[in-house]
């Protein structure tokens, strides 16, 4: 069976509960001891065996983020979050020296695969050829690149436990691993491209995370290289009361090209956690950059207790000449959501796009939406956004399109489209469109509508449950935007769709 | 197959169906006719299980059970279906889509398994072919930008796929030119089984011509007026429905 149909096959038979991946891990952790200082700052970087750049580089992030204040300008509301009551590193136990699948807990493994993500190489490989009998996760043998293949790179709290293909993405010169070993294998290229997207004094959010953040994937894709196979991250948060602080960063050379998914799940908890990521994405001349997320965080019980806070910088640049950024996003979970995926249209002729899909349910406050910052010539952008509000949530579109002087003839189209289930949720959008440049054509357009109940009657009177209805109506109100991301995840998409709305009506 | 008794129902407060007995035997067809606001529409909906209706008074046995304390989708799958007088839009659903859905739903509820892609589109096929039904038009959001006649066939569509046991169908003849009506008639003649009993509601005896009733009733003010046969069509269309109007008063 090809890997992504396993995929999707283990996917689909996990108890399809309200939240199916609550499940908790039971390992010994390696855990700092709560509250953040630059002892804090300085054991997360020994941890890592990090460079002396690095842990200045963290420092300088520290004592900035000292002087700044929480962002207050988002439609969404919290109780204060206490920085010093938190875990900043988190580390499964057995998790030191060298990785094979061999020596990674089994727990962690057994997790895995109730997320249904396939780490076991030689199983992902049985559909292309034989079964094989090796199974170190660098065996030699790497076979035919296959179609439908996808390389992971595990995140379980603070560390990265597993990457799959490594060898196999090394012919290609492709470099894909965790962070935490580009620092110490690839500085040039760390040192080079790292802040340099998401400057370190960026937001509150970001200049934590740039003091603290543990792992997250490294992406390097060489000049001239179509990435073999889909790369994707999983990031998983199982300790209590940790905080994640992933860093993601992408460099596609000229001319190259990468499509890269990142899925998140949680346990469930009662108390909240704390996830504040920074992506950064570079792409040269000609290069392109497919960037998809599947956001599963704990969302947090009806009432709206437990759940994560979802507090993400993501932000691509569009470096080169004729460079694309494309981001597409599924957001279905966690507790609040404040993430803004971004591109800088520096180069000449550059194209970015933003693709969301997301839904809120029971308590979930969402503001989430896009930054299309035009600065070359002839550059363009478009933007398709679909929110769902349902229970008593709050579901904000917020976008700024913006056209620099020497942005001649840049090109937006914009979507937002609204659609509420209930009468006690909220959507709202609030674009934000500035040209200082004549010749830019930017076309805003907006609908909120209800699913109405000719719609739902209709479907029950064909055999459809009501949760079935809503399911099949809001997929239908999603397709542009579903069709854009990697086919694999499609059907995987849908079902969570279904998922995160249930007891939405009725 | 279906008796209905004393049936009262109301809507917003406002007394539609005031008593209303009719008992449809298994493998026919009554047809019902009637003015406008006579509560044939009101009628259909109620067989559904639409929510705004209120049944005040009497009783609906479907195959003995009680049909008003089942939910929709559970009418539905015990073989209820509705033919819409105006069929629903959904935008981004692709017909082929929804009729998957649907079907699987109704397997689901029945405790039967999910029909194999092959088989499912073996049956979409054979059903369109007959209803003059493209596959692109099978491609298309479910009723978005239909035409009229397109509208109706795609009701007919889902009625041979879904396989009920009792089909309701609503004005399925307004807005259909000639040809689209001959066309549906017979999607619907192909359906005829001595286990699938028909409620067809009409205001225009031309459709009858096409599907032949066995039992004629005319409604008028939420009660019906007269039965007979076939004959009471044709009658109708001579005179109009000004005496039943009087009478019911």
């Amino acid at each position: 069976m090809p890997a992504v149909q396993e995929t999707i096959e283990q996917v689909r038979a996990l108890d399809v509960d309200k939240y199916k991946y609550g499940f908790e891990t039971q390992i010994e952790s390696d855990l700092a001891p709560k509250g953040l200082n630059e002892e804090t700052v300085r054991l997360i970087s020994a941890k890592k065996g990090e460079p002396e750049w690095m842990t200045d580089w963290r420092l300088e992030a520290f004592r900035r983020w000292q002087t700044m204040s929480e962002p207050q300008w988002a439609r969404v509301h919290y109780p204060k979050i206490d920085y010093q009551e938190l875990h900043y590193y988190a580390a499964p136990k057995s998790m030191s020296g060298p990785r094979s699948l061999d020596e990674v807990d089994p727990e962690i493994l057994a997790t895995y695969e109730k997320l249904g993500i396939p780490l076991k190489e030689q199983e992902i490989l049985a559909g292309v050829r034989n079964a094989e009998t090796g199974d170190g996760l660098d065996g030699e043998g790497g076979g035919e690149y296959g179609s439908g293949r996808v390389a992971v790179d595990a995140v379980f709290d603070s560390v990265s436990v597993v990457t799959t293909f490594k060898k196999e993405l090394a012919k290609a010169g492709v470099i894909f691993m965790p962070i935490s070993e580009a620092i110490r294998e690839h500085p040039e290229l760390v040192r080079k491209y790292l802040g340099s997207v998401v400057p370190v004094s960026d937001n509150f959010f970001a200049t934590l995370n740039s003091a603290v953040f543990s792992d997250g994937s490294f992406v390097y894709i060489p000049k001239g290289v179509r990435c073999p196979m889909e790369l994707s991250t999983y990031f998983r948060i199982n300790e209590r009361k940790t905080g994640q602080f992933e860093r993601t960063l992408i460099i596609a050379d000229e001319g190259s090209y990468v499509s890269y998914l990142e899925g998140c799940t949680a346990p469930v908890r009662d108390e909240h956690q704390l996830h504040a990521a920074v992506v950064e994405l570079v792409a040269l001349d000609d290069a392109e950059i497919k960037y998809s997320t599947v956001q599963n965080w704990y969302p947090g019980d009806a009432e709206g207790r437990g759940g994560v806070y979802n507090f993400v910088t993501k932000r691509g640049d569009c470096r080169g000449r004729n460079a694309k950024i494309s981001w597409t996003q599924v957001e279905t979970g966690s507790a609040i959501t404040w993430k803004y995926p971004s591109c800088i249209l520096r180069g000449d002729g550059s194209r970015g796009e933003f693709y969301s899909i997301a839904i809120s349910n029971g308590r979930q406050q969402v503001d989430s939406g896009t930054k299309m910052i035009h600065l070359g010539k002839n550059t363009s952008s478009r933007i398709i956004s679909k929110g769902i509000a349902a229970g008593r949530s709050d579901n904000t579109y917020r976008g700024l399109v913006s056209a620099h002087r020497k942005a001649s003839n840049a090109r937006n189209f914009t979507q937002c489209d609204s659609l509420l289930i209930g009468d006690k949720c909220g959507a709202h959008t609030v674009p934000y469109i500035e040209s200082k440049n004549a010749s830019a054509v930017f076309e805003h357009e907006a609908t909120t509508s209800k699913i109405s109940d000719d719609q739902m009657f209709y479907c029950l009177q064909r055999g459809m449950s009501e949760e079935e209805a809503v399911a099949l109506i809001v997929n239908g109100f999603v397709r542009d935007v579903l069709q854009q991301l990697p086919m694999e995840f499609m059907a995987e998409t849908q079902k969570l769709i279904g998922i995160s709305l249930e007891g939405s009506v009725g | 197959m279906l008796e209905i008794k004393n049936l009262h129902v109301e809507v917003e407060g406002k007394e539609i169906l005031r008593g209303i007995d009719l008992s449809v035997e298994d493998g026919t067809v009554h047809a019902i006719m009637g003015p406008n606001g006579s509560g044939k529409s009101t009628l259909s909906y109620v067989l559904a299980g639409k929510e705004e209706y209120e049944v005040t008074a009497g009783e609906v046995l479907f195959n003995g059970r009680n049909l008003l304390e089942m939910e929709p989708d559970e009418r539905a799958a015990a073989g209820v279906f509705l033919a819409f007088q105006y069929p629903i839009e959904i935008p981004g659903v692709g017909t082929m889509t929804f009729l998957r859905t649907a079907l699987n739903a109704q397997r689901k509820a029945r405790g039967e398994g999910e029909l194999s892609t092959p088989e499912f589109m073996r049956l979409v096929r054979e059903a369109a072919q007959r209803l003059n039904i493209s596959s692109e038009m099978l491609k298309r959001p479910l009723n978005v930008g239909f035409s009229g006649g397109e509208k109706k066939r795609n009701e007919i569509l889902q009625m041979a796929l879904l396989a009920p046991t009792l089909c309701v169908m609503d004005e399925t003849d307004s807005g259909l030119d000639i040809d689209a009506l001959r066309i549906v008639a017979e999607g619907v003649n192909a359906l005829r089984a001595p286990n699938r009993s028909f409620v067809v509601i009409t205001h225009y005896q031309r459709l009858l011509n096409h599907i032949v009733p066995d039992v004629v009733h005319v409604m008028s003010r939420g009660r019906i007026v007269r039965t007979g046969g076939p004959e009471l069509a044709l009658e109708l269309e001579e005179k109009g429905y000004a005496d039943y109007v009087e009478e019911a008063a």
